[in-house]
């Protein structure tokens, strides 16, 4: 099996028996992986700490470390608790195929391995492994580096948990028109310089960005890592996103482009968080009622010709200096009851 | 002897599958660490160091079954479940036994080389 870039996988086969060693190794290299080996467990971590590894086969039974003393280390360890590991061991009893399994083992062989069993095995567990990267990688892009190592040790799996966090919606006042004005690389490069002054006000303030949308973006602050004061995190990140975009507009309009502005909404309150999609394609994401507020509120900065609308549990708890301004309650669409919705003051920010 | 102590279907399976070049190097690797295997079990015998002889019986026990030596491995399995209590007044009539059963084993082998 071979990976995207047409590179043969990277196997380490770890067994103190000579034979088995080279057994082993022989097989794998006739089915196009480029294998390594050590011998005994405390070898095989200083490689894997030092040389990029898709797979391992680990035995179990080795003097001064053992497997299972091996699979110990991997799952504590950050960087490592991701590598796929199968066994391939003589030990019997199923007690020792369990320990393996209940230490993060991908799978159990047993040996002498029978070889048409062992490529099966290799190829699911070499799939799996690049479906883990891709997603890992989809994550890393997104995520600031603390949120995707958190990600990482709460593992990746889909499914939502229920949290309190703030939302942020952000879009570009008047973009068609913009876009309708310019060049089409012009508009492109004009979104990748604003996504990066986004993400990097989002990223500097603890929030992830969970959704990128032509011109508008969402982010998440207090998720996936809890935020005792997210609703000032998402109102200060918002108030260094107008500072920047109006930088920015400066230097376009110096240039002799036209200006451009932002609306940004913000909702706090209880919301469901987790990975959606498919195994093969998945997004961290929040859903919930706050979400469809923070959205409605972004809409409205163009009805309240204001830049930062928030609602009233983010100002709620926003604490000292912040200056708001009461807008009275708003009818949204999809909403029984009206929201009260507050301005907040984009030019002073808080030290 | 041959048939017996080396289980020609095992032996053709693995010559297929890693190719004969490369089972006669493997051949020889066995022939390199099975004696000092051999030896680590009559030293944890004498010095009742049970893991390590379940460990050096273990090991034997798996090479043995790579080459399809199924008595060899049966006698190595029951020295590494049994352990060293099992073998108690009887060890070294244990590791005779096992050692003889080594010898044909390799001579068995040296023969398949050419075969």
């Amino acid at each position: 099996m071979r990976d995207r870039a047409g590179e043969p996988a990277r196997l380490l086969v770890v067994d103190d028996n000579k034979v088995n060693r080279l057994l082993l190794t022989r097989s794998l290299e006739l089915q196009g992986h480029r294998v390594s080996s050590a011998a005994d467990g405390r070898v095989a971590l200083e490689m894997l700490r030092r040389e990029p590894v898709d797979l391992v086969l680990l035995d179990m039974e080795m003097p001064e470390m053992d497997g299972f003393q091996v699979l110990e280390v991997l799952v504590d360890d950050v960087q490592l608790r991701d590598m796929p590991v199968i066994v391939t061991s003589s030990l019997e009893g199923v007690a020792n195929v369990v320990r393996c399994i209940e230490l993060g083992a991908e799978d159990y062989l047993t040996k002498p391995v029978n070889p048409v069993l062992l490529k099966a095995r290799i190829d699911a567990c070499l799939e799996k492994k690049r479906l883990r990267d891709a997603q890992k990688e989809l994550v890393r892009r997104f995520a600031t580096p603390e949120v995707a190592q958190d990600l990482q040790k709460s593992g990746f799996s889909l499914g939502g948990k229920r949290v309190r966090a703030s939302v942020l919606f952000c879009d570009i006042r008047g973009f068609t028109t913009l876009a309708e004005s310019q060049a089409p690389e012009e508009t492109i490069e004009l979104l990748n310089t604003w996504y990066t002054l986004m993400f990097d006000a989002i990223g500097g303030h603890g929030g992830v960005v969970t959704q990128m949308m032509g011109d508008g973006l969402m982010a998440v602050f207090g998720a996936p890592v809890a935020l005792p004061d997210h609703e000032a995190r998402a109102v200060q990140a918002a108030q260094e996103m107008i500072e920047l975009v109006g930088l920015f507009g400066r230097e376009r309009e110096a240039a002799g482009k036209p200006q451009i502005a932002v609306g940004i909404g913000i909702a706090s309150g209880e919301m469901v968080a987790g990975y959606v999609g498919t195994q093969e394609r998945a997004s961290y994401t929040c859903i919930g009622d706050t979400v469809n507020l923070a959205s409605r509120l972004e809409a409205h900065t163009k009805v309240a010709q204001r830049g930062i609308l928030i609602d009233g549990a983010t100002r709620e708890r926003l604490g000292e200096g912040f200056r708001t301004e009461a807008l009275g309650p708003v009818q949204f669409k999809g909403k029984t009851t009206a929201v009260e919705v507050y301005a907040v003051d984009p030019g002073q920010r808080s030290a | 002897m041959t048939a017996s102590t080396i289980d020609r279907a095992t032996f053709d399976a693995l010559r297929e599958a890693a190719g004969a070049e490369f089972v006669v190097e493997l051949v020889d690797t066995f022939a390199e660490e099975a004696p000092g295997m051999l030896a680590e079990l009559r030293r944890a015998l004498a010095a009742n160091d049970a893991e390590t002889f379940r460990r050096a019986a273990h090991s034997l026990k798996s090479n043995g079954s790579t080459f399809g030596a199924l008595a060899f491995a049966a006698m190595a399995r029951e020295l590494e479940l049994g352990g060293l209590a099992s073998v108690a007044s009887r060890g070294d009539e244990r590791l005779e036994a096992l050692e003889g059963e080594y010898a044909r084993v390799l001579a068995a082998l040296k023969a398949l080389r050419h075969a």
